[in-house]
């Protein structure tokens, strides 16, 4: 049905899935990172934390993503220069993680903010009470509500951040989307295989929200439900 | 930073912000007119007509903006038929598609958004106007619709933000936008930095207007229905 690009097509969406998810653990850091420093009582880590986040949601992610491709790669090869080094090509895999990392850590330190918060105080104040030390309060008590409250937040990041990959293409990745036009440019039916792209995707973000649901229940468990 | 470059090529950003602006005005004035009538059929309790469009929102959000636009520009050409139809000259012209793409895409999110708004309307306001003997469109046009509207502002500022972000979509398929502006001044002058920063520093001011256009939006429109702090 594909003229035999099948394969292709599923290595690509391989690939997408892998920045996908370097992406993630990068922008988890960053967002960790960033939580605590918007929580945290100092000014100028409350300031750059904000400075990051409002950055970042002022700047499209395609100029960011040029942005560090080709910057970085100036960049690299001016350092590299001084050092003696020889001459360095980015690789479009590492800036594209970096970058969409980069990014979604911004989105990522506003929700693990806001589930922090969500976790009443008292909470923190009884497990201390009992004599934990921050890290126990933090894995014992505050860890698994904060994981609740973000979910939703967690869920809405990733199903963007999944479609976001898409535009690595632009770099010269050869994800998902490049092998489609690959493709289309081989059997001049590029329909039939941007369709085919977009059904991968769509499983991809509808198999995500299922499993999001489903964690949410999990960890819903306990919680007074409540309907109108 | 080499800001005679810069200067030079400042026509270049001017042109490519106008080329932006004018795609999100078209794509959000297109997509918000489209997503009203969409959104008040969601909200009907009629499952055939309420299905259809849950489906269409489900994919446009499902998939990326990037292959929606794909689609549109080379994915058409592969059928004789289009090509050969009178839409072809519109539908090979990567203005035409940019705005279609980018209408249907917001189109879906603006469904749901307002929607959402909708649903948010409480009961008891929609039992009253039912108790009024308002007819059902009365009741959209002066109970639902008003509050709806309010509620649905600091999302929909939110949905124009990213929309801008992803105008700069428009650049891949040859327009000169202002990402398009960026690319071509790197390529002139081969400064990444120069080129990137400076069109990012446009994008900056252009969501700072906006994000201050819905502030002051929602500072008219949506405090009465805030609680007092």
């Amino acid at each position: 049905m594909l003229h035999g690009y099948g394969a292709s097509l599923l290595e690509g969406a391989l690939l997408t899935l892998s920045v996908a998810f370097m992406s993630l653990a990068v922008a988890m850091v960053l967002g960790l990172a960033g939580a605590v420093a918007k929580l945290s009582r100092s000014r100028p880590l409350q300031w750059l934390a904000g400075a990051y986040t409002t950055l970042i949601r002022a700047v499209p992610d395609l100029v960011m993503m040029l942005l560090v491709f080709y910057g970085g790669q100036m960049l690299i090869n001016q350092i590299g220069e001084k050092l003696g080094w020889e001459f360095i090509d980015v690789n479009p895999y590492v800036a594209g993680v970096l970058t969409i990392g980069f990014i979604f850590g911004a989105y990522l330190t506003e929700v693990l903010r806001g589930a922090f918060m969500a976790v009443p105080r008292g909470q923190r104040e009884a497990a201390l009470a009992y004599g934990m030390n921050p890290r126990q309060v933090m894995v014992r008590v505050v860890g698994p509500q904060m994981l609740r409250h973000a979910l939703p937040g967690l869920s809405n990041v990733w199903l963007v951040m999944i479609k976001s990959t898409a535009i690595v293409s632009v770099i010269g990745l050869s994800d998902m989307m490049s092998r489609a036009g690959q493709a289309a440019g081989a059997t001049r039916e590029p329909f039939l295989f941007y369709v085919a792209a977009a059904v991968i995707y769509l499983a991809f973000t509808s198999v995500s929200e299922l499993g999001f649901k489903l964690l949410q229940k999990r960890f819903a468990i306990g919680v007074k439900q409540v309907s109108l | 930073m080499n800001f005679d470059a810069i200067i030079d090529s400042l026509p270049l950003y001017v042109s490519g912000t106008w080329v932006t602006l004018q795609l999100l005005l078209l794509s959000c004035g297109i997509g918000l007119a489209m997503a009203l009538p969409l959104a008040m059929l969601r909200s009907l309790p009629m499952v055939w007509l309420s299905w259809p469009i849950w489906l269409f929102t489900y994919v446009m959000r499902g998939t990326p903006m990037l292959v929606q636009l794909f689609l549109l520009y080379y994915g058409l050409a592969q059928f004789e038929v289009v090509r050969a139809s009178p839409f072809w000259p519109w539908l090979s012209s990567p203005w035409f598609c940019a705005v279609t793409a980018f209408a249907l895409n917001t189109c879906a999110y603006t469904t749901e958004i307002l929607h959402g708004a909708m649903k948010a309307v409480p009961a008891g306001e929609i039992e009253a106007a039912k108790a009024l003997g308002m007819s059902r469109w009365v009741m959209l046009r002066r109970i639902v619709l008003p509050s709806a509207f309010r509620r649905a502002l600091p999302a929909y500022g939110n949905e124009v933000v990213l929309m801008l972000h992803g105008t700069a979509l428009a650049s891949v398929v040859t327009l000169l936008d202002l990402t398009g502006a960026a690319r071509q001044m790197n390529s002139n002058y081969y400064l990444p930095y120069e080129a990137f920063v400076t069109a990012a520093v446009f994008y900056a001011a252009i969501t700072a207007v906006l994000v201050a256009l819905f502030r002051a939006a929602e500072a008219r429109w949506l405090k009465p229905l805030l609680p007092r702090s």
